[in-house]
């Protein structure tokens, strides 16, 4: 039987800490993508997970802000020190997301609907006024169901004991949030969770492996994994003492990452994940800090070190009623519940993660040195000409640890009539040279209408050079492109010229002459 | 019993210190591969495809690479070369004062780091930069091509390795018909230790098919004719009515 669980969730979580209101169309953006956006802005058609243009084209007004994960974190610090007057044993899940156990204090203040009220109000008189209405508190058999009973309460709901199942049954299969799982079980015909749960555990296992399995447990209303959980050897906690005591948060969250880098070794020598982890910290006068992380797979030591930042952040940068009175001397990392390490794999020879990791990093330095414009990254547009089929965007605009794909699937095959076929040339300047075409008698070469010329080239000139025998041309290759736009309509043909010893396209528009490439 | 020492041999050791290169090129370094810490200098005629067929074995292998200061970069024929784009970062050119910091921060993490060198590199800032990528075991290939309007010579670095593509021969193109298909280019390399003798390698940059390929025998008797001063055939006009 699952742990009864109660979950607080203070949706857009990114929107509340950076202090806007409902109201204000706005948007939280991270590597050019929306995390998190307001209601005004969800009802103009603003969606996560949409590009900053689109979504500034479905709202215009769009106030745009960037993500921050330790302000998110700072911002929900006074919520879950509330709700600490509830329960010692608080989880947060992520900033904006908490749950604990219910067994305690649902006893103790009358029953899970009276629990579930009191910190409603609670939660609702830590945000500011307009946020207060969107607050949702859940109460279910395990995390799993809790979450989505919070999701979908108004304001509060509450899943009677061993209820469960029948409560997700009804859920569509993409709750569980494993986008390939989900997208092949929908494409067998399993739209809802009860559908999915109906099969045999055995059957999943066969199709699906242990992932499948973890999934079908949830779908049924179990735990994720069975509820044999390791406890955690005493000897995994790491703690570092800080001497001079740390007041600021960057000098304890470098102890931190140590850490979490031993903490994360100890763990992988004995073949154990950890998917919570309690983060502690002393101060001078004797203080005691503490609070509880929880993700739903394993954390890796990146983010715990994360994590403990963040939660340094909340404590040391907080409102003068939850700072501690001095620095802090003593740093424990504890892991809470640890899982044997299997689902994760990093890449076959032992690191093309870690290249990425350390791409971003001289990428980041990189920015910083010249500026974030400064860096691109080549993206697949399409196009005729050797210049027009790949644009490059910002490096910052793409998370660069995480494998993309260039050429979008079948886009190479997307047929460009008039394309210059291959071999394409390997300098393209970004603007073209002018240049001059002329004829045996010395006239410029005219392409007609119909895509002929009207005389042979027989010398060239470009770039400021001297001038050149043509010893070899073909073409044209005419592009008529956006005839159907006034203003955008261009109407240019190409010519492949071999002079002077060197291949390079000539492109002709209104007359003129430009080298548009160079094959070198 | 040699047969099982062969099988029982330490591969990876090997493979640290060197980049693998397309197979087209192995004849063309020494050792078969881009020896780590290395800097090569591309010049010539068909240096940029060259530059690009250099990076494009190790890229394909999962390397990064970066191209510092080459804006006109065609990343079409990078794609088609063999360079893998999701794996590719341009850089643009830094000012001369930055220049050494931005190298030094990029080397490291991208195996290869492609260099069109405008400035001339202060001899310190190339002797830290060379020894930095030997270090971290990145190679350096520096551009050193002519662009119209004038030449880009970064000097002050010293090379392990120095490809200079000579002869270049284009095969396709007629008179008002045809298109470019393929390209004969004689590289002659030369460069310290190991490679210290000049040695002219043909190469088919690329060939009819699209591929890169060694194109047999070069044409020229090697070592007595400087290649810059090869003349340039007429091209041959061999109709392949494209």
């Amino acid at each position: 039987m699952p742990v009864r669980t109660l979950v607080v969730c203070c949706p857009d979580w990114p929107v509340v800490a950076a202090g806007l209101a409902p109201t204000d169309p706005a948007i939280v953006l991270h590597a050019n993508r929306v995390v998190a956006c307001t209601p005004a802005a969800r009802q103009e058609g603003v969606r996560p997970g949409q590009r900053r243009r689109e979504a500034q084209a479905r709202s215009p007004a769009l106030q745009v802000i960037e993500r921050d994960e330790s302000r998110d974190a700072r911002r929900f610090e006074p919520v879950v020190q509330a709700l600490e007057r509830f329960t010692p044993r608080l989880e947060v899940c992520r900033p904006g997301v908490c749950a604990f156990a219910t067994r305690g204090p649902s006893r103790y203040f009358g029953g899970d609907e009276a629990l579930a009220h009191r910190v409603l109000t609670t939660v609702q008189q830590q945000l500011a006024p307009g946020w207060a209405a969107h607050v949702r508190v859940g109460v279910a058999d395990g995390p799993f169901a809790a979450r989505w009973a919070a999701h979908t309460a108004e304001p509060t709901r509450v899943v009677p004991p061993g209820e469960s199942a029948t409560f997700l049954a009804s859920l569509p299969v993409a709750a569980l949030e494993r986008s390939e799982l989900v997208d092949v079980l929908e494409r067998l015909g399993l739209r809802t969770l009860g559908q999915f749960a109906a099969l045999s555990p055995a059957d999943v296992v066969a199709r699906f492996g242990a992932e499948g399995l973890a999934a079908h447990r949830l779908a049924r209303g179990l735990d994720e994994r069975p509820p044999a959980l390791r406890s955690p050897p005493p000897d995994l906690l790491v703690a570092a003492e800080l001497d001079p005591p740390a007041e600021r948060v960057d000098t304890a969250a470098f102890v931190a990452k140590t850490l979490a880098d031993e903490l994360h070794e100890r763990l992988e020598r004995l073949g154990l994940a950890c998917t919570r982890v309690l983060i502690a910290a002393e101060t001078d006068h004797g203080e005691r800090l503490e609070r509880c992380w929880r993700h739903e797979s394993a954390l890796s030591a990146a983010a715990v070190a994360d994590r403990v930042r963040w939660q340094l952040d909340g404590w040391l940068n907080g409102s003068a009623a939850i700072r501690p009175t001095s620095g802090i001397t003593r740093l424990v990392l504890m892991p809470d519940e640890v899982v044997a390490a299997t689902g994760r794999q990093l890449g076959f020879w032992g690191g093309e993660t870690a290249v990425a990791d350390r791409v971003a990093r001289s990428v980041a330095r990189v920015q910083g040195l010249l500026g974030p414009e400064a860096v691109t990254v080549p993206e697949w547009r399409g196009g005729r000409g050797p210049g027009e089929r790949y644009e490059l965007v910002p490096a910052a605009a793409v998370d660069l640890t995480v494998p993309r794909s260039v050429v979008p699937p079948g886009a190479g095959a997307a047929p460009w009539p008039g394309r210059i076929p291959p071999p394409s040339p390997a300098t393209v300047p970004p603007e073209p040279i002018p240049a001059e075409v002329r004829d045996r008698m010395g006239r410029s070469v005219v392409i007609t209408a119909r895509g002929l010329a009207t005389t042979d080239p027989y010398e060239v000139r470009f770039g400021g050079g001297a001038w050149l025998r043509v010893e070899a041309w073909a073409g044209p290759w005419p592009a008529d492109e956006r005839w159907w736009d006034p203003d955008a309509h261009r109407r240019r043909a190409r010519l492949q010229i071999l002079a002077g010893g060197r291949a390079a396209l000539f492109t002709v528009e209104r007359g003129r002459w430009w080298v548009e490439a160079i094959y070198d | 019993m040699v047969g099982l020492a062969e099988r029982v041999r330490p591969v990876t050791l090997a493979g640290e210190q060197t980049l693998p290169v397309l197979e087209a090129l192995v004849g063309l370094l020494p050792g078969g591969a881009l020896r780590r810490g290395s800097t090569v200098s591309v010049e010539g005629e068909a240096a940029t495809t060259l530059a690009l067929s250099l990076a494009a074995g190790p890229s394909g292998a999962g390397s990064w690479v970066a191209a510092v200061g080459l804006p006109s970069l065609g990343l079409a024929a990078a794609a088609e070369v063999g360079l893998v784009l999701e794996r590719v970062v341009l850089v643009e050119q830094p000012p001369r004062s930055a220049w050494g910091s931005v190298i030094a921060a990029l080397v490291g993490a991208f195996d290869v780091v492609l260099l069109g060198a405008p400035h001339r590199v202060v001899g310190s800032d190339a002797r830290r930069l060379i020894a930095r990528s030997r270090e971290r075991g990145s190679v350096l290939v520096i551009l050193e091509r002519t662009v119209p309007g004038g030449t880009s010579r970064p000097g002050g670095l010293e090379v392990d390795l120095r490809l200079r593509s000579g002869a270049v021969r284009w095969e396709g193109l007629g008179w008002g018909h045809g298109r470019l298909r393929a390209r004969r280019v004689t590289v002659e390399v030369s460069g310290r230790r190991s490679a210290n003798r000049p040695r002219q390698v043909t190469l088919w940059l690329p060939g009819s098919d699209g591929e890169i390929a060694v194109a047999g025998q070069p044409a020229a008797p090697p070592a007595c004719v400087h290649p810059s001063s090869v003349r340039v055939d007429a091209p041959l006009t061999r109709a392949e009515a494209g």
